[in-house]
């Protein structure tokens, strides 16, 4: 009976260790085949793609994005994805990479926005030239810490406003963002759920999307997955490129700041 | 038109470990589109690699393989600066070549 009982102790120690990231075996399965992924992951192919869209001339004035302002200057695209959403003093808003590429492509290349924002996210037979640009863009920053604006006064609204959007309960279902992300160890069917308002839990909000879905071998943007939460909470579609969401992205990736970027993600 | 692929060689010793991604839709023709209608198969049918224009190997690839492959193999007996040359062709008749430089380990 003691034997036993040191036993499960000693058993249940590593669980407990194990249990803030993933305690299914279903989701350990697949973290060793992400493991085995990450090194090929074919996001980088839409990474190349995007590569060649801001590099060649292209929209109504025939101007590639090789002017666009990142953050970091004209041109500057190395690193500038982990310092985003930021503040852009020409806009005078918080922008994230997705919107601040889609107002390059608009203001540099002469795109209009309901054009853009028709139909913006990807499906099995067309990836939106702007979800392959912020790949590249992503792709860009693998390896650098994400520091996103935080000193400019809009910035910290965007931050507070996103904290709002993450925290306002409403719709059909009484849902928040924080509803599933805000909770430790909570899981849909056999998908755990991470805690966005812990530090190294909310790096999960940031790492997936841009990112690779194996089903259907698709690249979607992190504005698609936002997209995406505010629909399973039955509320309105949120407007592509907003201010909201670039607010809730500037929430998500305060929380993870200071952390590192891998790239565009891989998902199942 | 077809898209570039990603061939990636890191050298161990003498050994090439060559990865390639590739992008191609790979249609099983089992899948139906919105409107019901079946989509055509759309395939990889072989892909050949060839180190300093020496083929290495020929494979015959069937539709059961994923959309936007991944495909690695080892070479044994190259060098830095060695040509590697990847090809594929599907069963449309669309034809792909790509090639990269073994570059020294660590570089």
């Amino acid at each position: 009976m003691r034997v036993a009982l040191v036993v499960g102790l000693v058993a249940a120690v590593p669980w407990l260790q194990a249990a803030a990231q993933s305690v299914d075996p279903t989701a350990a399965e697949f973290d060793k085949f992400r493991a085995v992924l990450e090194k090929d992951n074919p996001a980088e192919l839409f990474e190349a793609k995007g590569e060649h869209l801001w590099r060649t001339p292209g929209g109504p004035k025939k101007a590639s994005l090789e002017k666009c302002d990142l953050g970091l200057g004209p041109g500057m695209v190395k690193g500038a994805y982990a310092q985003m959403p930021r503040y852009f003093a020409d806009v005078d808003r918080v922008m994230d990479a997705e919107a601040r590429i889609v107002h390059c492509m608009i203001s540099l290349q002469g795109f209009s926005y309901a054009e853009l924002a028709k139909a913006p996210f990807s499906n099995e037979v067309r990836t939106p030239d702007p979800v392959s640009l912020v790949a590249y863009v992503a792709g860009q920053s693998r390896g650098e810490k994400l520091a996103p604006g935080r000193s400019h006064p809009k910035e910290l609204a965007a931050y507070n406003n996103g904290k709002a959007v993450f925290f306002y309960r409403a719709g059909s279902f009484d849902f928040s963002c924080a509803s599933c992300h805000g909770v430790d160890n909570q899981r849909i069917r056999t998908q755990p759920l991470p805690n966005f308002t812990k530090p190294d839990q909310a790096l999960a909000a940031v790492q997936g999307w841009p990112g690779y879905r194996m089903t259907g071998g698709v690249v979607h943007s992190l504005q698609w997955r936002l997209n995406d939460c505010f629909r399973q909470q039955r509320f309105p579609r949120p407007e592509y490129a907003s201010e909201t969401l670039s607010a809730l992205m500037t929430y998500l990736t305060v929380n993870a700041s200071g952390q590192v970027y891998k790239g565009p993600g891989i998902k199942r | 038109m077809t898209e570039p692929m990603k061939i990636r060689v890191t050298l161990q010793g003498d050994v090439a470990d060559v990865r390639v991604l590739m992008a191609h839709p790979m249609e099983t023709g089992q899948r139906k589109d919105a409107a019901g209608k079946i989509v055509p198969l759309h395939f990889i049918q072989t892909i050949s690699a060839q180190l300093n224009g020496k083929t290495v190997f020929n494979a015959d690839v069937s539709q059961a393989v994923s959309r936007n492959p991944v495909f690695a193999f080892k070479v044994k007996g190259a060098k830095t600066g060695d040509k590697v040359v990847i090809t594929w062709t599907d069963n449309k008749g669309e034809k792909r070549t790509d090639e990269t430089v073994v570059r020294a380990a660590g570089s």
